[in-house]
């Protein structure tokens, strides 16, 4: 049969994504914030997983959910944060990423991809390979091409 | 950056008191070997001898969100512990056999009769379900029982007094009647 990589239990879903999950909320977030954050993450992912049709790349999937919830997180805080001393991350206006997503919208999919992930999310080109298949080095040249691309496209 | 064991364990509990999973599992320590050990909010609804692919099986039976919450299978645990130190001589335990053809419900409540310590035979078995001719069908029902051990098919033997067959492998098998005192020789 062509195509489709079966869904695996959610347990061995989480168990492989968990770490990265979190270390990436805990980059955005803080340590304490990331906790919430991190349960959101996986209920998200708990809801959808029925629905599941391919497992073709749970982390990216994973990850993209996590991005939302620490988005989301991030609006919650400045509602709330009028009465209180802001914390630094809240007074950014956009998050990197979210500009970021933005500005790559032309790139080829796997130089964008490479992009976010390395400036958007702070991966290290190891767990970049990993999301999109390929090695690390191979990450690392995706995502300079794309940064070279979004200057020539700054200068033109 | 690893997820500490308190959140790690907050989130699993969490997704089980949500209802956000289809089964909840964990690993038992026995003197036969890791069991695997699953049950939905109806009851215990699988005991697997290899955990991986009792994962696998649990995951295309009952959904795939299953997940691993020690506290879910407590009661389970305590009560094959009990077992198998030979303190208890029947599970008090609500089973969740599923959606199963009518044949193979009414051979696992017979099943269920069969008392610790004794043996019967497929054929009477058989018998008993009204069906005297189909002991191969129940050797099937047998070798599809999802939860053994507390569903007791090693109490099941052939007529000519040999063990047969067993899911978990035939030493199992001789191991759980000799723990309930059921066989009278082996040589």
């Amino acid at each position: 049969m062509m195509g489709g990589v079966t869904v695996p239990p959610f347990e061995r879903f989480y168990a492989e994504h968990r770490d990265v999950v979190f270390g990436m909320l805990a980059k955005r977030l803080g340590r304490e914030r990331a906790e919430d954050a991190f349960q959101e993450t996986f209920f998200r992912a708990l809801r959808a997983y029925p629905k599941l049709r391919d497992a073709g790349n749970l982390r990216a999937w994973v990850l993209t959910i996590a991005a939302n919830v620490a988005t989301d997180e991030h609006r919650r805080s400045k509602l709330w944060s009028g009465t209180e001393v802001p914390d630094l991350e809240s007074l950014d206006e956009r998050p990197a990423y979210a500009e970021l997503r933005d500005m790559t919208s032309q790139l080829p999919p796997t130089e964008r991809t490479a992009v976010v992930l390395r400036y958007g999310y702070d991966l290290d080109y190891q767990r970049i390979g990993a999301v999109l298949g390929s090695s690390p080095e191979a990450a690392r040249q995706a995502a300079s091409s794309g940064v070279r691309r979004l200057r020539r496209k700054e200068l033109s | 950056m690893t997820v500490s064991e308190d959140l790690d364990t907050r989130f699993r509990e969490a997704a089980a008191a949500a209802g956000l999973i289809d089964a909840a599992f964990d690993l038992a320590d026995t003197p036969i070997g890791t069991l695997f050990v699953a049950t939905t909010d109806r009851g215990l609804c699988q005991i697997s001898f290899d955990p991986d692919r009792g994962l696998d099986l649990l995951s295309r039976t009952l959904g795939r969100r299953v997940l691993r919450v020690p506290r879910k299978l407590d009661t389970t645990r305590r009560e094959l512990d009990e077992y198998f130190e030979g303190k208890r001589t029947e599970f008090d335990l609500p089973l969740d056999i599923g959606p199963i053809a009518e044949f193979h419900r009414v051979v696992l409540d017979q099943l269920a009769l069969v008392p610790y310590g004794q043996v019967t035979t497929y054929g009477a078995l058989a018998a008993k379900v009204g069906h005297p001719r189909a002991a191969r069908a129940v050797g099937v029902v047998m070798n599809r029982n999802p939860i053994p051990i507390v569903l007791p098919c090693h109490r099941v033997i052939g007529a000519n007094g040999s063990l047969t067959g067993y899911g978990g492998g035939l030493p199992r098998k001789q191991a759980l009647l000799e723990l309930e005192g059921a066989l009278l020789s082996t040589n």
